[in-house]
């Protein structure tokens, strides 16, 4: 299964980014054999509106079932939902340490966005 | 004529101007209020509204039995209004700026016109001056095709003054490009002068005539009037830091009928505008 986790570098020793659109990486994990792509987010980061949207919607394309994140807004929120794509906040420590947290099923999945919009 | 009451800094006196100017031409002027986040003349001239009409935009409404999914809406929204995920097309109203590009790009007719309100226009009369203000609706963040609604509202024929929104951004400019003269409110404070600055630069790239009114102009220092003489902006009336003045505005008054000799002098503002207005060549870029 793969999973979407946000991250402040390009490897599984890093730190876990709270924000998910504007995050800096998107690590996309294969939890049974432990590979991973990077998603390199810069162009989320810097756009002027909709970033959440369109990192959803790259995660989907990626093929990840599950997202792990800090925080959660509105619109990413429903692109995630209508993609089918279980979102668990309030993240952090390593990347690798939330793919144990997952195996382990030590997730919390939210039924809503978990933060504001933001304009 | 056209005329354009702006300022950079909020709160300098904008409204003030804009009012009594207008109550002092009362028969000669319509009033627009064009700050359409927060309209404040109906505060002063209590206009009795005989007209109101509620303003759309232009918004995507996905035909889904049409739809293959290929996402060059989604693509060409650089908003990101339109997102595509597998076969779910959403759309997000409140980031789209009705540009249309994605019903030109589907190569399967698949988007309908939708709307979206933005908020509306009103017409009335107060204190005998036809007064037009928009109102934007409560969430609300894209104000200019709103305001161009409110300047398209007026009489074209006859003379318009414009109450502008603060700032230099977007609302700013549709306030007032394609008017006949930028009147600045500001006040002889670093704050005010930094933004006015910032105004200006704004006016000059719209190529508008352009003065000042400095209020409170007793109090601060005098950049502003260093800046205005380096500029050559002529300074067209200074209005002091008076405690009846102050008073009035808290009360919702209007200083010309409080303190009736403010009325040949918002007119004498008036003239001074017409006058300038009428020496210049015409010929600016059309709204």
């Amino acid at each position: 299964m793969k999973i979407a986790v946000t991250s402040m570098g390009r490897d599984l020793t890093s730190a876990v980014d709270p924000r998910f659109g504007r995050a800096a990486y998107i690590l996309i994990i294969d939890t049974d054999t432990k590979d991973f792509k990077v998603i390199d987010n810069a162009v989320n980061v810097s756009a002027f509106k909709g970033a959440g949207i369109q990192a959803a919607t790259m995660i989907a394309e990626a093929g990840a079932e599950v997202l792990l994140t800090g925080y959660c807004g509105p619109n990413a929120f429903q692109t995630l939902e209508a993609a089918g794509i279980k979102v668990g906040s309030d993240i952090s420590g390593t990347v690798a340490d939330v793919v144990v947290a997952f195996v382990e099923g030590k997730i919390n999945y939210i039924a809503t966005a978990n933060a504001e919009g933001h304009w | 004529m056209i005329i354009s009451v702006a300022s950079g800094k909020g709160g300098t006196g904008k409204t003030t101007v804009a009012t009594n100017m207008a109550i002092s031409m009362k028969g000669e002027c319509t009033l627009l209020d064009c700050d359409v986040e927060e309209p404040n003349v109906h505060l002063f001239l209590h206009p009795l509204i005989e007209r109101s009409e509620t303003v759309t935009t232009f918004i995507p409404e996905v035909v889904e039995s049409r739809c293959t999914w290929c996402r060059k809406c989604a693509d060409i929204c650089r908003f990101r209004a339109i997102a595509v995920v597998g076969k779910k097309v959403l759309v997000f109203p409140e980031l789209c700026h009705s540009c249309g590009g994605c019903q030109v790009v589907c190569p399967e007719q698949a988007i309908a016109d939708g709307s979206r309100e933005l908020g509306v226009v009103e017409w009335g009369t107060g204190a005998g001056v036809p007064v037009v203000q928009g109102r934007i609706r409560v969430g609300e963040a894209m104000a200019p095709p709103l305001i161009r609604k409110v300047r398209a509202a007026a009489d074209s024929d006859g003379t318009v003054i414009i109450d502008a929104p603060p700032g230099t951004s977007c609302p700013v400019i549709a306030a007032m490009r394609g008017v006949d003269f930028v009147l600045m409110v500001t006040e002889p404070t670093p704050f005010g002068l930094h933004d006015l600055e910032l105004a200006v630069g704004a006016v000059r790239l719209l190529d508008i005539p352009c003065g000042l009114v400095i209020n409170r102009a007793d109090m601060g220092d005098d950049r502003v009037r260093q800046y205005a003489r380096r500029e050559d902006l002529p300074i067209l009336m200074e209005i002091p830091f008076d405690r009846r003045i102050a008073e009035t505005y808290s009360r919702g008054g209007m200083i010309v009928e409080e303190m009736p000799e403010w009325k040949e002098k918002f007119k004498s503002l008036f003239r001074q505008i017409e006058g300038r207005v009428k020496a210049t060549p015409r010929g600016r870029t059309a709204q």
